[in-house]
């Protein structure tokens, strides 16, 4: 069986699976919860100054496609509500009683060296392993100058993060947001400033959705609604593509990386290992099912990992990294085609519509003996994928490689940019 | 005293159980099943379902509409095709038709439930009171519909759609046909039936006539003179004999037919007679729609007799199935020879084993069984009872594409013309077909105002 046991930036826990800074993770009742369910480790959801935050009601607001309930999520909710007296007093009990599991805390206090001072030696009082600082609430928060206000200023995370590693021995974690066109410049700052790792993704500005009765956002309240944080399922890809912009860039390649962003389930979390995280973080995924999903998660890993020979996290983890390229460096001489298995058909003719309205007319629909049949009109497909991807019957459409003897080409090179750079004269 | 001429006796149940065994088999789904299961529609292009339907439903549309919640615009998209899009939710066969050619039975073994989503929609319309569809301007032309069962109302719905003036003859008190009188009281629950017909009214122009049977108190001749056109939906008046001795002189040897109108009609369920021991003679749909509501009065054992295999019965695999788990037996391969009377009433049937000859023709054994019943069911077919002057073959009114007969100004469609299948849906296409057909002939000829 393989070893999931994780030493993240000196933390250690029994498994990579992390409860994210959230609702989850407000207090000691539900953190134990999680811990019995087999939570590898908690991020304390959010301490801030007393007194204490208030929140709304109500805070939630969901996308549902169908019967798919929750494919998106997006919260109003701030901080901790609670006093910090009470916060701190549950985390050391909790890290007490539970010494294998790693407990970090999330912190947010105003931009001001004294403020981050006074919180951590306070946390550190808890014996807690790690502080997460959190750069990302794009809600409520940032309109009093903390959480992503601080997240998109550069400057502003690098200060912070030199503060905290001044103020404390404990390993810090920058959560970054996603509400920035560029997330690399962010996580420079952060190592910059010395961080010892970034988690990310935070959640994105969002509306969840109009009530048409009342014409207002949901989630309401009394009548208004305000933009939230968008995370679960449906962020995943842009969390993704974030972890590996990170992953690539050779100013912060190889800094530890906490992935958070739509991960419910053991395959994601693979997918985020692959693009290097060394931790992975839920919220959404536990929110709608409970604390009890970590059980696929550690076994679906650890079956998933035998059955490719990994031994521990470290044997795949960033493998995915060289494979992330830019779009210039794609093989233009690369084809591929769609191949429908006929056997597996059942006639829905989804590709064959998808192709003729939106795309390139590749899909012949036809009567043989008057029964339906949809074949590939194989001098005329560019390979986009799209018919694979409706059609709904798993792997009845592939994309074949055609040899079209041409070596390797990318765009840089290829004589038909007019950019392409001249080979040396 | 003689003995009771329907044979068995009633109270054998009591209404609560009769009410409660008459329940709707399968109730509306609530709003979560259906968005279920309209999520499992895949909105297939050139989708088979379509294809399969008679009134050609446009299917992949109306079950996306519900899944968006737009279940008026699916309401409306499937009456535009069919107007009793309620009543064939109900009754339609949809395993040997739209469900069996749903690609979900090729990927997963089990199709949409498309019968379902369709009730599911068209009841909310109904129960609103809204008629989707508005009239044409008037063409100053008049239609005399005869008969007010599916392809009469049918076809008198789309003809008052088109802006003519309808006069419907009914030979019942009630329009609506066998979905008044025939179908199985189970699958049409809260008077239905009734509130369909309203419903179809409800767009106007349609006058309507009850008790007018033609050729008794109405003549074709004389509709055909003083009107524009003529619609006939006359279904099948007669019913086919045993004839065997004893079949008209024995009390308890009965038509299904007749005793599931009277059942319908019935104001109190508990009050018809009803045999111990039933015997149901036929393979139809009729045989078996007799034989499970008989069950349901509380006859103890209900045997349908077969002359030939499940497999020739033109009931369906599921109607068959439905029988069985009600507590019907179905006996193949026998055909009765003896009607056996006591005291003038019948007594049992003596049957004879049949088998399929090599050359294709059905023939007895030799071997005989007897049945002791109380209560005997003829369910063996009905008939045209052809009006007069028009040409007919095989025992049904003959019609060329249009749906036109052989005699001038007068159409016909349903179950008295050899259109396709024997079912309701199979009736409204015709009559909706009829109509526009009509319609291109009266507005051809001239004259047509607007």
């Amino acid at each position: 069986m393989a070893d999931l046991s994780t030493n993240f930036v000196g933390i250690k826990s029994p498994n990579p699976f992390w409860l994210a800074s959230a609702p989850p993770t407000d207090k000691e009742y539900n953190v134990v919860r999680a811990f019995r369910a087999g939570w590898g480790g908690v991020v304390w959801k959010t301490l801030g100054e007393d007194p204490p935050v208030v929140n709304v009601s109500s805070r939630y607001g969901a996308l549902h496609i169908n019967d798919d309930r929750i494919v998106g999520f997006n919260n109003i909710e701030l901080i901790t509500d609670r006093p910090l007296e009470v916060n701190l007093r549950e985390i050391k009990q909790v890290k007490k009683d539970w010494k294998d599991r790693a407990l970090i805390v999330s912190l947010m206090v105003p931009c001001e060296e004294l403020s981050w001072k006074n919180i951590l030696a306070r946390v550190e009082e808890t014996e807690a392993d790690g502080i997460e600082l959190n750069f990302g609430c794009p809600h409520g928060m940032s309109e009093r100058g903390m959480g992503s206000a601080v997240g998109q200023v550069p400057e502003y995370v690098e200060m912070v993060a030199r503060w905290c590693k001044q103020h404390t021995r404990m390993p810090v974690i920058v959560k970054l947001t996603p509400n920035v066109t560029d997330v690399r410049k962010p996580a420079r700052a952060a190592k910059q400033g010395g961080a010892d790792a970034v988690s990310l993704i935070n959640t994105i500005n969002s509306i969840c959705g109009i009530d048409l009765d009342h014409f207002a956002p949901m989630p309401m309240v009394d009548g208004k609604g305000t933009h939230g944080g968008y995370c679960g399922p449906a962020v995943k890809p842009i969390a993704m593509h974030m972890t590996a912009d990170i992953a690539r860039d050779p100013e912060t390649h190889g800094i530890p990386i906490s992935a958070i962003g739509g991960i419910g389930n053991w395959r994601d979390a693979a997918e985020f290992m692959a693009l290097s995280a060394g931790t992975v973080q839920v919220c959404t995924a536990a929110m709608h099912h409970g604390f009890r999903i970590v059980d696929d998660m550690i076994t679906g890993l650890s079956n998933w990992m035998d059955s490719k020979g990994y031994r521990t996290i470290d044997d795949f983890r960033g493998k995915a990294v060289p494979n992330v390229t830019d779009w210039q460096y794609l093989n233009i001489n690369y084809k591929s085609v769609a191949v429908i298995d006929q056997d597996k058909c059942i006639k829905c003719g989804l590709c064959h519509i998808a192709c003729e309205d939106t795309s390139h007319q590749s899909i012949a629909a036809l009567r043989v003996d008057g029964q339906r049949r949809y074949e590939v009109i194989t001098e005329e497909c560019v390979g986009c994928n799209l018919c694979q991807h409706v059609c709904p019957v798993p792997d009845c459409i592939s994309m074949v490689e055609v040899d079209t003897g041409k070596p390797y080409l990318n765009w840089t090179q290829d004589p038909r940019n007019p950019y392409a750079k001249k080979a040396a004269e | 005293m003689g003995p009771a001429p329907l044979g068995g006796s009633a109270g054998l149940l009591s209404r609560a159980e009769i009410e409660d065994n008459f329940a709707d088999i399968k109730p509306m789904l609530d709003k979560t099943r259906a968005v279920v299961d309209s999520a499992r529609c895949f909105f297939c292009h050139d989708a088979p379902c379509v294809e399969a339907c008679p009134t050609d439903i446009d299917i992949p549309n109306f079950i996306r509409m519900i899944s968006t919640g737009n279940v008026k615009g699916a309401a409306e998209k499937i009456l535009a095709e069919n107007i009793f899009g309620g009543m064939c939710a109900r009754v339609c066969p949809t395993e040997i038709l739209c469900e069996r050619a749903c690609v979900r039975n090729t990927s997963e073994d089990r199709p949409v439930d498309i019968g379902a989503l369709q009730r599911y929609a068209v009841d909310q319309l109904i129960e609103t009171g809204h008629q989707p569809f508005t009239r044409a301007e008037s063409t100053g032309k008049r239609v005399a519909v005869v008969g007010g069962g599916p392809a009469g109302m049918s076809c008198a719905h789309r003809l008052a759609v088109l802006g003519h003036a309808v006069t419907v003859y009914e030979a019942r008190p009630q329009l609506g046909g066998l979905n008044e009188y025939g179908i199985a009281a189970y699958k049409t629950v809260d008077n239905f039936a009734q509130r369909e017909v309203d419903f179809i009214l409800s767009i106007g122009g349609i006058d309507v006539k009850p008790g007018q049977r033609l050729g008794q108190n109405v003549q074709l001749a004389d509709l055909a003179r003083d009107y524009d056109a003529v619609f006939l939906g006359i279904g099948l008046g007669g019913v086919n004999a045993l004839d065997l001795p004893g079949e008209n002189e024995l009390s308890g040897v009965l038509d299904a037919v007749g005793y599931i109108a009277a059942l319908r009609q019935a104001k109190d369920k508990a009050a018809l007679p009803v045999g111990r021991s039933v015997v149901v003679i036929g393979g139809g749909n009729t045989a078996i729609d007799i034989a499970i509501q008989v069950k349901k009065l509380g006859a103890e054992d209900v045997t349908i007799v077969y002359r030939r295999g499940a497999e020739n019965m033109s009931a369906t695999g599921h109607e068959q199935e439905f029988a069985q788990v009600s507590g019907v037996k179905i006996k193949h391969w026998a055909r009765p020879i003896l009607l056996i009377g006591k005291d003038g009433a019948i007594a049992g049937v003596e049957f004879e084993y049949t088998r399929m000859g090599s050359d294709g023709k059905l023939s007895g054994t030799g071997e005989k069984f007897r049945l002791d019943c109380d209560q005997l069911f003829k369910a063996i077919g009905q008939t045209l009872t052809p009006p007069e002057g028009l040409a007919t073959a095989k025992g049904k009114i003959v019609v060329d594409g249009d749906f036109k007969t052989s005699m001038a100004k007068v159409w016909a469609g349903g179950d008295c013309v050899a259109s396709g299948t024997d079912l309701t849906v199979q009736s409204v296409q015709d009559g909706k077909l009829a109509a526009h057909a009509i319609d291109r002939a009266l507005r051809a000829n001239g004259a047509v105002r607007g």
